[in-house]
């Protein structure tokens, strides 16, 4: 989970990272009072989870409480690559001597963690990184040792950093470090990071992700989670334990094996190409033991998002049984049925691998005309695309 | 031969009392495994028995070592846990320990790794994988071990599902070792290592390899076949139509930005001249190709 800038600053300023305070808000005369409360001038600053606000009119300065009102009504409901912006962070504007870049993140590649640093912050590290490779320092960080003063040391010397704020930047890693292990993030990165005329090193923005496998050691994660930015089917299937992702086609997906869902996808994308271009409407993986409920609850939720002209329930049985897929199948038909939320639209159907047979005849007897059996995946990627261009 | 895991591989399961751990002991001693010892905490000295063998229960890893000369651990203990009980059984000196459970912290894969590491004694499959088997001789995991035969084709994949898929398109040619190495974004072993162990191994006259979405995995792979691998291998990526910024159910398949894309990984393959399936099927169908050419 991505935070956003205010929830990374509030980590920070929780394990002792200077920072500034400030306050989210919701609506140009919310902007106003805060600015107010703060006094002087502010930065009215977008709340999204991605980059180049800057450059998209996402942050601007604002000379007193009015003007903070019209610039926080020029910015909420902006969208910002995709993301509209429905609240802003009013902070105090800081006066900049130099802007400086840190972050800790992990590396897949080596399988450890890495810290970077650099002298020339403010600008996108991408293309800090490309542009001018040998002012962006990379130090990998053991994981058992973590950023001890020595490993702080090692960092700000590869970078740098000048002596009036060398010491400055030493504390501020072992911080983030903390931030970075007792938040369980698989990023925090501080652009800029800087140094006032005063002299004083703050963290003037903020990205934290954070690892969703690590929630169990942090009940208060769950309240950082912004359901405004989830989709009302994705979040209906966060309820149901349901793995699923929204996509934008006609062909609903529904698989076992986050890999075989995600193959599913694409041989449906590639069949759809001589349909008129159906392309998958979601990722569904049901996992392992395919039961009755969890079939129906997939189902349910497929069956909700109107785009969906046509369902492909592809599984292997690799653990689990085909014939309980089969099982599944039938009952939540039923279930659904029952309920009144009949299903309408034709489901195709490949199984394979442990008691395929038993699985298919199940559904033969069960002889629904909307269900159709097919032998293979490609085959029946290619039926149900077709079913759905009928359908559309 | 086969790889990691041979006939003479004997067996510990972690978590050998929780209810994972106790239907994936019989599936695995219903394949061929040699299953000498369990452990799970605060339950040494009982005995479990399974597919009519009496498999005994000891406290630790070492007490198991100890008493049965084990060299493989299959973990099936809850997240939580996972990284202490891998430590233990690095600790116990255990050569391949197989992460099944899903759900691990990635701060706690990192550390356990490079425990592993700085020992130089364990190599670590998984986490949030099905394991290995090489049919006909042993399994170490959750992977059916009724699917395919032995045979000469080797098989390396991020996903289970997929590498079941794939056992099963090609069951009647057969495979040496299979082996799922997960979907998270660390694990203990690689493409590479699979790749060069397959090399290796005079039982595997060819390779597949299956990647997803997410980091530069399969990236690295190819360099390294254009260095090292002689062996012919097929290709198979998953995640074409994944959007930018979305887990795809593996904690590791997701597209960031520009990178980590199918595309990339697609073209990396077969610029080192892999031949890349468009669809589980067609990868089959040409490492069928392969291997019935060969024997022609």
């Amino acid at each position: 989970m991505d935070l956003y800038e205010y929830q990374a600053k509030d980590a920070f300023a929780r394990h002792g990272v200077p920072t500034q305070s400030g306050e989210v808000v919701h609506s140009p005369q919310a902007a106003k009072e805060a600015a107010a409360s703060i006094g002087g001038l502010v930065v009215v600053k977008a709340q999204v989870k991605t980059g180049g606000r800057g450059k998209a009119g996402g942050v601007k300065l604002a000379t007193d409480p009015q003007d903070a009102y019209d610039k926080a009504h020029d910015i909420l409901g902006l969208d910002i690559k995709g993301h509209i912006v429905r609240q802003v962070l009013i902070n105090p504007a800081a006066d900049i001597a130099e802007e400086y870049y840190v972050s800790f993140l992990l590396d897949r590649a080596n399988r450890t963690f890495l810290a970077m640093a650099s002298k020339e912050g403010g600008m996108e590290i991408e293309q800090l990184a490309v542009e001018r490779p040998d002012a962006l320092a990379k130090v990998p960080v053991d994981a058992l040792v973590g950023v001890d003063r020595a490993k702080a040391e090692e960092i700000v010397d590869a970078a740098g950093f000048d002596d009036s704020v060398r010491e400055q930047v030493i504390t501020v890693l072992q911080r983030l470090w903390d931030v970075f292990v007792k938040e369980d993030a698989t990023l925090v990165e501080v652009n800029p990071l800087v140094k006032t005329p005063t002299g004083e090193v703050v963290a003037l923005d903020g990205k934290v992700s954070l690892d969703d496998n690590a929630g169990f050691r942090h009940p208060d994660h769950e309240a950082l989670v912004d359901f405004t930015e989830t989709d009302p089917l994705e979040l209906r299937a966060k309820e149901k334990d349901l793995n699923y992702v929204k996509l934008s086609g006609s062909v609903g997906i529904i698989g076992n094996g986050a890999g075989l869902v995600m193959s599913t996808l694409d041989v449906v994308a590639y069949a759809g190409e001589e349909f008129g271009g159906q392309r998958p409407a979601n990722f569904l993986d049901i996992g392992g033991g395919a039961s009755a409920e969890v079939m129906a609850d997939g189902l349910e939720i497929i069956l909700s998002d109107p785009e969906v002209k046509a369902v492909f329930v592809n599984v292997f049985g690799g653990i689990t049984a085909c014939d309980a897929v089969a099982n599944g199948i039938v009952q939540a038909l039923e279930l659904l049925a029952a309920k009144g939320d009949a299903v309408t639209m034709p489901l195709v159907v490949r199984l394979d691998g442990n008691n395929a047979d038993l699985g298919r005849q199940i559904l033969r007897d069960a002889a629904n005309p909307l269900v159709e059996l097919v032998d293979t995946m490609d085959g029946a990627a290619r039926r149900v695309a077709e079913l759905a261009a009928q359908g559309a | 031969m086969a790889i990691f895991l041979t006939e003479d591989s004997k067996i510990l399961v972690q978590g050998i009392t929780g209810s994972e751990g106790t239907k994936h002991t019989a599936r695995m001693l219903g394949s061929h495994a040699n299953i000498v010892a369990g452990v799970t905490p605060g339950k040494g000295g009982q005995t479990v028995t399974s597919e009519g063998r009496d498999i005994p229960v000891f406290s630790s890893c070492q007490e198991a070592v100890d008493a049965t000369g084990a060299d493989v651990s299959v973990v099936f203990v809850p997240p939580r846990f996972t990284k202490g009980a891998v430590h233990e059984a690095i600790d116990a000196g255990i050569p391949l320990v197989v992460v099944i459970t899903e759900g691990v912290p990635v701060h706690d894969t990192a550390e356990f790794y490079a425990y592993a590491e700085s020992t130089g004694t364990t190599r670590i499959i998984g986490p949030n994988c099905p394991g290995l088997i090489s049919p006909g001789k042993s399994n170490a995991g959750i992977i059916p071990g009724t699917i395919t035969k032995a045979g000469r084709i080797g098989l390396v994949s991020k996903s289970g599902t997929l590498t079941y898929q794939m056992m099963y398109e090609l069951r009647d040619l057969g495979f040496s070792s299979a082996v799922g190495i997960g979907g998270d974004p660390v694990i203990g072993t690689t493409h590479i290592d699979c790749l060069q162990a397959f090399q290796d191994d005079p039982e595997t006259d060819a390779i597949v390899m299956i990647g997803e979405i997410g980091g530069d995995a399969e990236e690295r792979a190819a360099a390294y076949i254009a260095e090292h691998i002689t062996k012919p291998v097929v290709g198979y990526v998953a995640g074409f139509t994944a959007p930018e910024g979305k887990t795809m159910g593996h904690a590791g398949a997701i597209v960031s930005g520009s990178s980590g894309t199918a595309a990339a990984k697609q073209e990396a393959l077969e610029a080192v001249g892999v031949r890349v399936g468009k669809t589980p099927s067609e990868t089959a169908r040409l490492m069928r190709e392969i291997i019935t050419g060969a024997q022609a």
